[in-house]
């Protein structure tokens, strides 16, 4: 672990009792969804991670407990360090509070795990779908979710599927 | 398929301001065919008269579920879907993902490989940066502009035609190094559009930079202070034009950026005329480097030859029965990845592109999140343009610098 990375990670073991894993040199602290706007806080305002670069979440389903994880990835540009957090998600009732009051990135990349995974964020000042249209049932990147295919059409069975196809006919 | 419900002014009651509910004023749409939002990106604007209010853009036009699409397909298939994502930058894009693929399973990238890749990630980013100056122009009515970019773009786009057989579409940097070593014309064409390139700006700068039509439409006009565009996540030539120094060229070195002599071009004002000064600029130091490259690429393999990962030569098919073996293996099954998960990100023409990776021990990749500058960088354009007219809008949309491709995935 980078030396200047040490210390950080060592305040968020003490303070909120989290554990931390090491992969290929990325550091992937662990920590509550109660926890994780102070976290955010703490980082943002002592250790100059002025930068939410990324912010996505993960399903591990089968698994329920927990069924996600929504990663926050965090940069600091005085320090040159990166840091991600992780918060475990159960799947009954999927529910994080929202971050957008530490960074402002999070209001649509929250939006979007809303709209993919259908992770819950409380407080979010605009809890609307972001990329997908209006009407859609689902959370496509759940794993749960179908990818999708379209039935092959051959001469004899070509009206049948014609007539279940969703497509505007004449 | 659900039936689709009319959008109600009250689903939008806490993005509007009060005056809107009242009527006193009015909801304009703008897009998402429209020719100066660059794609397909509408934008609710709420306006006072000709003054700005408030804007909502609404995006998703473009969404195509790559991410979904790639956890369906090996490491090696799925890569064709990055080139499709930032259609501006498809170079860089496979590497971003290749990079990725090679930080998870921790592959090694020959020299020359590496030197090649920076030649033509470079050159991808003035192609970028092209269309950019192109369009730019055009939506200030500096119709030439267009034609003398586009016509440059072009010359860039055979080099790539050249290594790869496709102009746009590439998928020409694979995990581990490159599809196949660059053809010998390749050296004379990139030095002929080296020679070719700098006049050529100062072209366009003589058209553009001093033009008092031009500063009338940008000085001061969108302006973005740094502390707003780090809150929104806002990376690129955009932060760069409001005074952070932050490229990932230099922060983090990677592909042996570090080897060449460059400058990032920075601006304090953070107006959109800032962000036209930084782009040109750009271009000038993306030249430097591929000449650097160029005058320095190492001889060797450009792909690495560990055959768990790497598919062998198709020469070696007919002669090895291992070769056979792996080449069956990895484009059947794939390979497997550990468990575990990686972000690593670079410096694409529009500012951050990280991919996030997760293996799952399987030869699928179990998630694969795009971390797209475009998206970020466009979620500040609401707070740059209040009180600004629409036909500003229209520059500092164009100066910003999205690809709908990019956002939407």
């Amino acid at each position: 672990m980078d030396n200047k990375l040490e210390p950080i990670v060592k305040t968020l073991q003490e303070k909120f009792n989290a554990t931390f894993e090491e992969f290929r040199g990325e550091v992937h602290v662990f920590v509550t969804a109660e926890q994780i706007v102070e976290a955010l806080t703490l980082l943002r305002d002592k250790y100059d991670f002025e930068m939410l670069s990324a912010m996505t979440a993960s399903d591990y389903w089968p698994q329920q407990t927990p069924r996600f994880h929504v990663i926050y990835q965090l940069t600091s540009l005085v320090k040159n360090l990166s840091v991600q957090l992780r918060v475990p998600v159960n799947g009954d009732q999927p529910k994080v509070p929202t971050a957008t009051r530490v960074y402002e990135t999070a209001n649509w990349r929250e939006r979007e795990i809303f709209d993919m995974f259908g992770i819950e964020f409380e407080g979010h000042p605009d809890p609307r779908r972001i990329l997908t249209p209006e009407g859609i049932e689902g959370h496509p990147l759940r794993k749960d979710f179908p990818l999708g295919y379209e039935e092959p059409q051959f001469t004899f069975n070509f009206e049948e599927i014609d007539l279940r196809k969703p497509y505007a006919k004449e | 398929m659900t039936q689709i419900e009319e959008v109600s002014l009250e689903q939008f009651k806490h993005l509007v301001s009060e005056r809107a509910l009242r009527g006193e004023t009015m909801l304009l749409n703008m897009g998402p065919q429209h020719p100066s939002t660059h794609g397909v990106l509408r934008l609710l604007l709420e306006l006072d008269g000709e003054t700005i209010v408030n804007a909502v853009p609404d995006i998703g036009y473009l969404h195509t579920g790559v991410e979904k699409n790639m956890e369906a397909k090996t490491y090696l298939k799925a890569e064709v879907m990055s080139d499709r994502l930032d259609y501006m930058n498809p170079l860089g894009n496979n590497l971003a993902y290749c990079m990725a693929v090679e930080k998870l399973v921790d592959l090694d990238v020959p020299p020359r490989a590496q030197a090649l890749r920076v030649i033509l990630v470079e050159l991808q980013r003035i192609a970028s940066h092209l269309v950019w100056i192109g369009t730019f122009g055009l939506d200030l009515a500096a119709m030439s502009m267009f034609l003398y970019a586009f016509r440059e773009r072009e010359a860039i786009l055979d080099i790539f035609e050249l290594c790869s057989g496709q102009r746009m579409m590439t998928t020409y940097i694979r995990p581990g190094g490159l599809w196949r070593d660059v053809p010998v014309e390749f050296e004379t064409a990139v030095r002929n559009f080296i020679k070719m390139f700098p006049k050529r700006i100062d072209e366009y700068e003589a058209l553009l930079t001093k033009n008092p039509v031009f500063l009338d439409r940008l000085v001061g006009i969108g302006k973005l202070d740094a502390a707003t565009a780090l809150s929104h996540g806002v990376t690129g030539p955009t932060l760069r034009a409001s005074g952070v120094n932050w490229d990932l060229r230099k922060a983090r070195p990677y592909m042996g950026y570090e080897q060449y002599d460059f400058n990032v071009p920075v601006r304090t004002e953070g107006d959109t005329y800032a962000r036209y000064l930084v782009r040109v600029q750009e271009m000038r130091e993306s030249l430097k480097i591929v000449e650097q490259a160029l005058n320095k690429l190492p001889m060797g393999p450009v792909i690495s030859a560990n055959r768990k990962f790497v598919p062998p030569p198709r020469s070696e098919l007919g002669v090895s029965m291992e070769a056979l073996i792996h080449h069956f293996k990895l484009w059947t099954e794939g390979f497997p990845a550990p468990k575990g998960s990686v972000y690593s990100a670079i410096e694409s023409p529009r500012g951050e592109l990280g991919v996030y990776l997760e293996g799952d021990g399987g030869p699928k990749p179990h998630r694969v999140h795009w971390r797209t500058p475009s998206f970020d960088n466009l979620s500040v354009l609401p707070k740059i343009v209040k009180g600004h007219l629409v036909a500003d809008l229209v520059a500092i949309l164009a100066s910003i610098d999205i690809v709908l491709g990019d956002i939407d995935r």
